[in-house]
């Protein structure tokens, strides 16, 4: 059991999110940067499918109320345990009644913090996981919110500290044609690849929100709505992009001009408004 | 192989139906209409491709999402599958949605559709629908079968808040809101059957597939 005594801007319980639902209108939601997600639960031997906390932009404190194993991975979080700095990507004991902090991450925008046994909150539709867009799973965590911890351990942690590079506010993302460039002037693909991209400030878990020269349409006639995936660059009319993240609508009806590759879906996650964003064609 | 849609501008032999790259994880499937969808759909559920794990019929398109980056062999195998409308399936379960018809814009469809508004509701409790595909909120069905005469278009001004429970039309289709959301269609009624129920298996009571009746209560 742990204790939450202040929540941040938004944290919320994070696991593999919930796939095979689409077709009744559920999208798959789950750990924004699933890497992150992956290692934390590495770090202190849980099963992959446990869930973990993912906390945007810092501010999270919680005190464990029994001896816990965690570990804070993804966005550089300054961690603190009673005030005293701790590692970060690393496995980390808390005894009963210590107080772990997080504070502003100068990089990146979420931090995972993995429980062994991981967080138990009831699962819907088989997931723990919050979807912001349509409400499902528990609700984003609040003060005073008290949060069993489960039995998804699986092995020893034996990964004493995990050597991975900092997000960057500044990335290059991969991008593949996505299914409708042809719906968008021919000069939209090279405009997405060759320009710099702004991060705005109305980016969430279902999407960045991004700004820069306008991608003009070809065709103007609407477009039956169709299935989207996290990654996808969908063109609205005001020709502003937008790239979906986990929380993504599962069908859209603008022109998907491009799609982030997967391994690249992490970085874009730790995107934060005001961050600039590149796509370089790739395969 | 061009640098992009390298499949896109491939059609079928018989042009029915064309498969497009979805970035690394996915492929879209673009068919002639609802029957089709729904034909592409019930195949790929009974035979899934290698590490499937979601699917998202729509109006025209299948999205076909994998664990594994997409192969040829994968738009071959798509390719095999006969879209051909298969007739309707009986066996499919028949559900009635008790309505009571008294929505905000009943009396517009029913000028729209140049009837009085009995009429109308004889016309809509006369349809056997059919769900075609979901997606747009949890447990939302779109319906399809609706009689000519009765497709409107979608208002010109979307409600900010459409509540739980509201029947409305727009196009082609019919639908029923599980939750409360703005919303851009004509609303002709609405129905107290629990649409969507995370606690329920299935949760979802409009599924694609389901054949669906609305029964006039007052």
């Amino acid at each position: 059991m742990l204790t939450v005594l202040a929540a941040g801007p938004l944290t919320t319980v994070q696991d593999r999110g919930r796939p095979g639902w689409a077709e009744i209108g559920v999208t798959r939601s789950g750990a924004a940067d699933r890497a992150a997600a992956d290692l934390a639960n590495r770090l202190v031997g849980n099963d992959p499918s446990a869930a973990v906390l993912e906390v945007t932009a810092g501010g999270l404190r919680i005190r464990a109320e029994r001896t816990l194993l965690v570990a804070v991975t993804g966005a550089p979080a300054p961690v603190t345990v009673d005030g005293r700095p701790a590692p970060f990507d690393g496995p980390l004991t808390l005894t009963p009644g210590q107080v772990l902090g997080l504070g502003l991450p100068p990089v990146g925008l979420r931090s995972y913090l993995a429980v062994r046994g991981g967080i138990d909150v009831p699962t819907v539709l088989g997931s723990r996981s919050t979807d912001t867009l349509s409400g499902l799973g528990p609700a984003p965590l609040a003060s005073g919110d008290r949060l069993p911890v489960g039995r998804l351990a699986a092995d020893e942690p034996v990964v004493d500290v995990a050597a991975v590079g900092v997000p960057s506010s500044r990335p290059v993302l991969g991008v593949l044609p996505g299914p409708r460039r042809d719906w968008l002037a021919p000069a939209a693909w090279t405009t997405l690849t060759r320009e710099p991209w702004t991060v705005t400030a109305d980016s969430n878990r279902v999407g960045l929100r991004l700004s820069g020269p306008a991608l003009d349409r070809a065709r103007t006639d609407e477009l039956p709505s169709e299935g989207l995936v996290p990654g996808a660059v969908q063109v609205p009319p005001d020709g502003a992009p937008v790239l979906f993240l986990a929380d993504h609508p599962v069908t859209g009806g603008y022109p998907v001009l491009a799609v982030v590759r997967t391994a690249d879906l992490p970085a874009a996650a730790q995107l934060r408004p005001g961050d600039v964003v590149r796509f370089r064609p790739v395969g | 192989m061009t640098d992009h849609g390298w499949m896109a501008a491939e059609a079928s032999p018989d042009d029915r139906f064309s498969v497009r790259r979805y970035g690394d994880r996915a492929l879209l499937v673009e068919v002639a209409g609802p029957p089709a969808v729904t034909a592409l759909r019930t195949a790929l559920e009974a035979a899934p491709l290698a590490g499937q794990v979601d699917l998202v019929p729509a109006a025209g398109t299948v999205l076909v999402v994998l664990d594994r980056p997409p192969t040829d062999a994968d738009v071959t195998a798509l390719r095999r599958i006969s879209p051909d409308p298969r007739p309707p399936d009986v066996a499919a379960p028949l559900i009635e949605l008790p309505v009571v018809f008294d929505g905000p814009d009943l009396d517009e469809v029913a000028v729209l559709s140049g009837r009085p508004v009995r009429d109308l509701v004889q016309a809509l409790t006369g349809a056997e629908l059919t769900v075609a595909f979901g997606g747009f909120s949890p447990g939302f069905g779109y319906l399809t079968g609706l009689p000519e005469e009765l497709r409107v278009p979608r208002r010109a001004t979307p409600r900010t808040r459409v509540p739980a429970g509201s029947v409305g039309l727009a196009g082609p289709y019919a639908g029923a809101y599980p939750q409360e959301s703005p919303g851009g269609w004509q609303l002709v009624g609405r129905t107290d059957a629990v649409l969507f129920d995370v606690d329920r298996d299935p949760p979802a009571l409009l599924r694609p597939g389901i054949r669906v009746r609305f029964r006039e209560v007052r």
